[in-house]
């Protein structure tokens, strides 16, 4: 393993992480069997004091695991000084086997606990504990995902060897490997562009009709979904390449780096906000008709939604301002 | 949004006007709080200007360096091969080195002694380092007599002291004129300490290492990155022991900071209760009280991490020198160049912050859950 204070600092986050959503969902357990707001039994009384105690608990440690995906990448992409033959952050992630499942995996767990959280918020806004039950079903379905981050990261930090021969990005992401890196850096250009902006421009548009009209809400939130998808193809297939000023040059990590003016956290930031935003329309739609939320969910969802629309405006606003500014020129 | 907006606002203003009126609670505290900040962000920033110092050193050192082997150990190397490596394609320039120690057993140090390639010293004249004047109280135009391999003395006239911003590769170090270097230490003309390659493109220097191996098999080859490489994991490994050496203090402090958030004193359980019994809900409470979490961590974060950006850039790192530094008697004296780096800020972050409330968050929830009808009658 190496030694190294944000690994440590991850590490530790991680088992926090995944201890607090263990113990939480022990409670969840509790919650799901016995919870009665009509009674005024002790258990129940000292259910609803400590599910104030759950959800502030749970709320910090998913607001590490959001922050823990920034510190990862980062990390990765600072120690490729570390490793023979790693240029930006997929050298580190590509020293083991179990690099890129820890990444994949925390992307998972940005959204999932993303969603949990925003769940969480709505409700908090009802006075009767609406989602008291959702939220802890949907907490068990998440504790597994978040041990599983735990157990494949401290596998990958514990078997870092610093003098393991590692490949850049120019191996993984080139059009001719068999990898999906690879089939997506293969995609051909001008339908690849035409698809980002058609998705694109669908999501903002049902944004925009569900907030003014607030229909179409579960549209709007299959498509950021979608929207997601295509746009991280798309920063593989084209913007990349536009950004290095390289016509093979197609990896999504590289642009975070310094000498590319640091310009991927202006896309990958708007992007994952306002993906985690549009979904979050999934927590909050099907309960729409509870009494004690019927004011305040059409309220918060449209909030969202106009943060979603405007982060995604963002991204697109900055990947097209780089391929226009870009000297490179693609004739075929 | 922006009553929700308003509502924080309106809640943080009421946290800061208590933290106002309990100021004496807070203080202890927040001096603690920025301790830890201050340790742990001393050793964050003293290791990271380290490494690149090592990188800006190491941008001007040769890509490859070649170094004969003889029974696994370092030997000279005859001059004859230098011209071997010219030949090989990709090679920019090929400049055979000549250096090494010398003991001074009166300062008990070592001098690194060094014929330099760029700039040529004169015979009977020495351009040393700061360190080396320090030690030794020699300034320009001072003789200096020192012992040659045979047991002969040769003197050297002080030419020149090496720039005081050069310090950290130039401490030890003492420059003479080839003749001398060859006479005093003894060696043969011909024979060299190393060579030096350059490399004109980056991405050959892996092949013409490779092609250097397979044409004098009885050297070692040296790469700028492989050196680069070393010293980064080096010093992460230096820092990151130091921070596990710190949990222990961490930990003292979240348990510090855990009791004192849970002694809560008679008037402030009057005062939540009263907020509850006007209205507020626990969720309100719990609010105010990560509210008031949040302005000590930003207080004790900023002063912690503006005192070890004072420690490191302007006192040097005093406290931890000598761990992560190494040791030797030639020390070089340098400040580092000042250089903030959110990675490390985010890093140092969760190793501070996140302790702090963790061990905050049960005695929150227990005064928020404060039953004002209970309060109001005691």
């Amino acid at each position: 393993m190496i030694f190294q204070p944000a690994i440590i600092a991850l590490l530790l986050a991680s088992v926090v992480t995944a201890t607090v959503a263990v113990v939480a969902s022990g409670f969840g357990v509790q919650v799901l069997r016995h919870w009665d707001i009509t009674s005024g039994s002790e258990r129940q009384l000292a259910l609803e004091r400590l599910t104030y105690l759950i959800s502030t608990l749970l709320g910090l440690a998913f607001a590490v695991a959001l922050g823990s995906l920034l510190l990862f990448v980062l990390n990765a992409d600072r120690m490729a000084s570390q490793f023979v033959g790693a240029m930006c952050a997929v050298g580190t992630l590509n020293a083991n086997a179990w690099g890129f499942p820890t990444l994949v995996l925390k992307i998972v767990n940005f959204f999932l606990a993303g969603t949990w959280l925003i769940l969480n918020e709505v409700d908090t806004r009802g006075w009767d504990y609406p989602l008291i039950r959702a939220k802890y079903r949907y907490l068990l379905v998440i504790t597994p995902f978040l041990i599983a981050e735990a157990v494949v990261q401290a596998v990958y930090f514990l078997g870092l060897e610093a003098d393991v021969i590692t490949s850049c990005c120019g191996s993984l992401f080139s059009t001719d490997a068999a990898t999906v890196a690879a089939e997506m850096s293969a995609l051909p250009l001008v339908p690849s562009i035409i698809g980002f902006y058609t998705v694109l421009s669908a999501t903002v548009v049902a944004g925009l009709v569900f907030i003014r009209w607030r229909r179409g809400g579960w549209v709007f939130a299959g498509l950021c979904a979608l929207a997601f998808v295509v746009s991280i193809a798309a920063m593989i297939s084209f913007i990349s390449i536009y950004i290095y000023e390289h016509p093979h040059h197609h990896c999504p990590f590289c642009v975070i780096q310094g000498e590319h003016g640091y310009i991927g956290y202006a896309l990958y930031l708007p992007l994952f906000a306002a993906t985690v935003f549009g979904l979050g329309l999934f927590a909050m739609l099907p309960f729409k008709q509870i009494p004690s939320l019927r004011a305040v969910i059409p309220a918060l969802a449209g909030r969202h939604a106009t943060l979603s629309v405007a982060l995604f405006a963002v991204f697109v606003a900055v990947a097209t301002w780089s391929v226009a500014t870009s000297n490179l020129v693609m004739r075929n | 949004m922006t009553d929700w907006v308003e509502k924080q606002r309106n809640i943080l203003d009421f946290t800061l006007s208590s933290l106002r009126r309990r100021k004496g609670r807070h203080l202890g505290m927040l001096a603690v709080y920025a301790a830890i900040v201050f340790l742990l962000a001393s050793v964050m920033l003293f290791s990271h200007a380290i490494k690149r110092e090592a990188a800006i050193v190491l941008a001007d050192a040769p890509e490859i360096v070649v170094q004969r082997m003889v029974a696994g150990r370092h030997d000279l190397i005859p001059g004859a091969y230098a011209d071997r490596l010219t030949g090989i394609r990709g090679v920019a320039a090929v400049t055979p080195r000549l250096w090494g120690y010398y003991y001074d057993a009166a300062l008990a140090a070592n001098y690194t002694i060094l014929v330099p390639t760029d700039q040529a010293v004169p015979a009977g004249s020495v351009v040393i380092g700061g360190g080396v004047a320090r030690a030794r109280g020699a300034g320009v135009g001072d003789t200096l007599s020192f012992r040659g391999y045979g047991g002969e003395q040769f003197f050297f006239t002080v030419a020149e002291v090496l720039p005081h911003a050069s310090e950290l590769v130039a401490a030890d170090l003492f420059l003479i004129a080839e003749t001398e270097y060859r006479a005093m230490l003894g060696i043969d003309d011909g024979a060299y300490t190393d060579i030096a390659v350059s490399v004109r493109n980056p991405r050959e220097v892996v092949t013409v290492a490779n092609k250097i191996i397979a044409a004098l098999p009885d050297t070692r080859v040296i790469l700028r990155e492989e050196i680069l490489r070393t010293y980064d994991a080096l010093f992460d490994w230096r820092e990151g022991l130091m921070l596990v050496l710190l949990t222990g203090a961490v930990l003292a402090f979240a348990i510090f900071a855990g009791d004192k958030a849970s002694g809560l004193s008679a008037e402030e359980r009057r005062e939540i209760g009263l907020l509850k019994a006007v209205g507020w809900e626990t969720t309100d409470v719990i609010a105010m009280k990560v509210w008031e979490g949040a302005a000590v961590s930003l207080a004790a974060f900023l002063a912690g991490y503006l005192l070890a950006y004072l420690h490191v850039f302007h006192f040097s790192g005093a406290l931890f020198e000598p761990v992560l530094k190494g040791w030797a008697v030639l020390y070089p004296e340098f400040r580092p160049a000042a250089f903030v780096d959110v990675f490390q800020v985010l890093t140092l972050f969760f190793f501070t912050v996140f302790p702090y409330t963790v061990a905050t968050i049960v005695p929150i929830w227990r005064a928020a859950i404060i039953d004002p009808d209970a309060i109001m009658r005691s």
